[in-house]
């Protein structure tokens, strides 16, 4: 049983994973029009993320097979049950890649700010929906006896995940723009330092709402903390590494700063995690229909062999992943291979 | 249960578009590891000029790869529910270690080979584009380890799982190894290899026929051509024929629809073309006679069995996998004939000015593809009714909680989204083309670039690499 909760763990580590490298491509996108202001800067903003956002993307593919192998029945009831709203997900990853492959195609301003758009919302979107999801995950869903989820897409728009959407945008723009103070220079610093503490401030507001109602859900998430009270070290770090970020920005302390953010990023998944554990879906309806980390994983032997995979792996990941940042450290400089 | 036959059309278009782009990236990779190793041999400027100039449409296709396969990670659990929980602990490892093994491999790299051309020496750059291709590979390698699972399952039992009957994992390595695994995976590589060759032949005969850079479009077909050649060969006499004898022993249902054989027999014909009547069971066309059984057991004597041998229940769509298999041998055997044409243009030297045989070389790079997907048809036609052979029924796999009309919705986004996506493709592939190899790089300025991990990682590679 212990793969089990070993495998959770991993699978919150692939999925904050994710959203720690791809959320600042995100949060680029979003930032784009709000930074960018002529074609240059637009290209700078695009170029920042240029080599590494398809590897970044990829991290959601991983997130996919990990779920089919070690929880296969979440795999299949939440794909499933989201359906149409997976289906818009998979739509605006679709978007922004032909958005990043197209826009510098053809020098025409008008095709050029076209494409910069479907970039942005595309971008939006993405983060939009995934945290519309979570949202849904969090306050439950009905699930029949079968695993089967029943609830059309319009009942995935509840206020609760709508509000977790807007945190979601909020958090990967204030990513972004914190990945971009390493990335800029000159007149696009400036301004990417003016919009991060605003952002930080808008993500705070809304970030406070969101914990107040999660709180009030029906789901009791404040029990399992009262539970394991040694879990309460991550929302608790999470609100220390915002402060560090927010000090960070303010010394110009870029490369602190961004760690900072993406540190809080972890945490704040770990916190969603460790509130759920060992819950993964849970039922709205009847709890014991809910989905958990034993009557929705794969058997141990498959779990086992996963394990030497991942041990094998990662560790190869972690390395050239972090390889090929330090490579393309610094700021952007526009050459013949850029976007 | 509902009708499936939306949840087909729609695995079989994402499937099938996305099965575009793989092969591309194994064959055209191929060629730009050799463009590499030449330039790191030679260092003449012009493989590095073919390495800029091929790398860019490198990234565009895998762009799309990437973009059309994450719709797949997804996808056989928003369509085939009742799919992903019976075979989760089985097919679900295969992908995700596809995810850990290969993809991160070839998605961490790729900046460093797109990005890298100005940035890197041609050793670094050869590695980088090595860890991409490799990683292409291993990709190939688990997917199809993945799919022949699907085809002829091992290692595996049946056992009560919380919603129904499910697959679970005895043995890892027969999981691994099942009985098609290695033939269909060579068979898959050097078909895509063949890809990559006639792409890259493509474009340089089409430079030719229009006399532009002419020589960099030699050099690539002098590359490119004599791997097709031999790879065709090779294809249709070992690795496609391979497939006969694995098909007959692990799916012989399978095999009698390729063939349209009613009765079993020994001497059974091998078609060059035909028609599958299944209202009145015959099968009539132009064959070979005796060539199938020689093909599957060596020797006209070897018997095999019929479609009659099997319930009706258990065919599939016998016509279309019979069309679609014949096509893919009737183009494979076609590709042998192209390289005898391009061998004897070459041995009379009259390969570079010979319009016909660049107007063939030009088309050629769609015919393998079609040649691909057609294998690829009959692989996934000839499966059914099966989705786990012998084991689970695709009529009964499907997510039970959706109806027709959202899958109607979806199947109609993505048609018109692929629509879109495969105009951006060729336009944007084109438009590479059209704009021809970039200007031979300075050898003095390659010199400069980081060329070993310690000059990568011990001074700032920015500084040495500005582009003005």
């Amino acid at each position: 049983m212990w793969l089990n909760q070993l495998w959770f763990v991993l699978y919150v580590v692939i999925i904050a994973g994710y959203v720690i490298l791809d959320g600042f491509d995100l949060g680029v996108g979003m930032l784009s029009p709000i930074i960018g202001r002529s074609d240059h800067d637009k290209r700078v903003l695009l170029n920042s993320i240029g080599p590494v956002w398809d590897g970044n993307e990829v991290w959601l593919v991983l997130g996919g097979g990990a779920l089919f192998a070690a929880f296969p029945f979440v795999y299949a009831s939440l794909f499933s049950g989201f359906y149409l709203a997976l289906m818009a997900v998979l739509l605006v990853l679709i978007m922004r890649a032909v958005a990043i492959e197209f826009r510098s195609k053809r020098p025409s301003a008008r095709w050029r700010s076209t494409w910069d758009w479907f970039f942005t919302i595309s971008s939006a979107g993405i983060a939009f929906l995934l945290g519309v999801a979570l949202g849904n995950i969090l306050r439950g869903v009905p699930i029949d006896d079968q695993g089967n989820l029943t609830v059309d897409f319009f009942g995935l728009l509840s206020p609760y995940a709508l509000l977790l959407g807007v945190a979601s945008v909020l958090m990967l723009a204030l990513h972004g723009g914190i990945y971009l103070t390493m990335k800029l220079s000159d007149e696009l610093l400036e301004r990417v330092e003016r919009l991060v503490p605003r952002l930080m401030a808008a993500f705070f507001v809304v970030m406070t709402a969101v914990i107040v109602w999660t709180l009030f859900l029906p789901e009791d998430f404040a029990q399992n903390f009262r539970d394991r009270p040694w879990t309460a070290v991550f929302p608790a770090a999470a609100f220390v590494a915002v402060l560090v970020a927010w000090r960070s920005i303010a010394a110009g302390a870029h490369g602190r700063a961004f760690v900072a953010s993406a540190t809080m990023i972890g945490l704040l998944m770990a916190s969603v995690a460790a509130a759920l554990y060992p819950v993964m879906l849970p039922a709205s309806n009847d709890a014991a229909n809910s989905l958990t980390i034993y009557n929705a994983a794969s058997e141990q032997a498959t779990l086992t062999v996963m394990l030497v995979v991942a041990v094998v792996g990662m560790p190869f990941v972690l390395l050239y992943t972090a390889g090929v940042y330090y490579f393309f450290r610094g700021r952007v400089q526009l050459d013949e291979d850029s976007y | 249960m509902r009708d499936v036959i939306l949840d087909r059309i729609q695995f079989g278009l994402t499937a099938s578009f996305h099965f575009i782009f793989p092969p591309l990236s194994l064959g055209v990779g191929l060629m730009l590891m050799i463009f590499g190793i030449q330039s790191v041999r030679t260092k003449d400027p012009k493989w590095r000029q073919l390495s800029m100039f091929w790398v860019r449409i490198y990234g565009l296709i895998f762009a799309m790869g990437v973009a059309t396969g994450i719709v797949m990670e997804f996808e056989f659990g928003t369509n085939w529910s009742v799919y992903s929980r019976y075979v989760g602990n089985v097919f679900g490892s295969l992908l995700a270690a596809e995810g850990i093994f290969a993809f991160m491999l070839e998605g961490g790299f790729l900046g460093l080979m797109l990005f890298g051309s100005s940035r890197l020496g041609n050793k670094m750059w050869l590695f980088a584009t090595s860890m991409v291709v490799i990683g292409a590979h291993f990709s190939a390698t688990w997917i199809i380890m993945a799919n022949s699972w699907m085809q002829t399952p091992r290692g595996y039992e049946i056992t009560q799982g919380p919603n129904g009957p499910m697959a679970v994992m005895t043995n890892f390595s027969e999981v691994v190894f099942t009985p098609s695994f290695i033939p269909r995976l060579l068979h898959v590589i050097v078909a895509s290899w063949m890809l990559g060759a006639a792409m890259v032949a493509s474009v340089s005969a089409w430079y030719l026929l229009k006399q532009r850079h002419v020589e960099i479009a030699k050099t690539m077909m002098r590359v490119s051509l004599p791997i097709f050649c031999v790879l065709a060969v090779l294809q249709v006499s070992v690795f496609g024929a391979q497939q006969a004898t694995v098909v007959a022993k692990e799916q012989p249902v399978k095999l009698a629809s390729m063939e349209g054989l009613w009765e079993t027999r020994d001497c059974a014909p091998l078609y060059l073309f035909g028609w599958v009547d299944t209202a009145n069971e015959t099968t009539s066309g132009v064959s070979i006679p005796c060539m199938l059984s020689i093909l599957v057991g060596f020797t006209p004597d070897t018997e095999i069995q019929g479609l009659n041998a099997f319930p009706d229940d258990e065919y599939p769509n016998i016509n279309l996998v019979f069309q679609v298999y014949h096509a893919m041998i009737d183009l494979g055997m076609l590709f042998v004939g192209v390289s005898a044409l391009v061998a004897f243009m070459a041995w009379r030297r009259k390969l570079f000015t010979s319009k016909l045989v660049l107007r063939i070389l030009v088309v050629n790079v769609g015919l393998v593809f079609a040649a691909i997907i057609a294998g690829w048809w009959t692989a996934e036609f000839g499966r059914q009714p099966w989705i786990v052979w012998d084991q689970l029924r695709t009529a009964d796999a499907a997510s039970p909680n959706l109806s027709m009309t959202t899958v109607a919705i979806s199947l109609t986004g993505f048609v018109i989204v692929y629509s879109v996506l495969l105009v951006v493709f060729f336009w944007l592939l084109n438009q590479k083309i059209q704009a021809g190899p970039p200007d031979p790089p300075d050898a003095e300025k390659i010199e400069s670039l980081p060329d070993s991990f310690g000059e990568i990682f011990a001074r700032k590679p920015r500084a040495s690499s500005r582009v003005g």
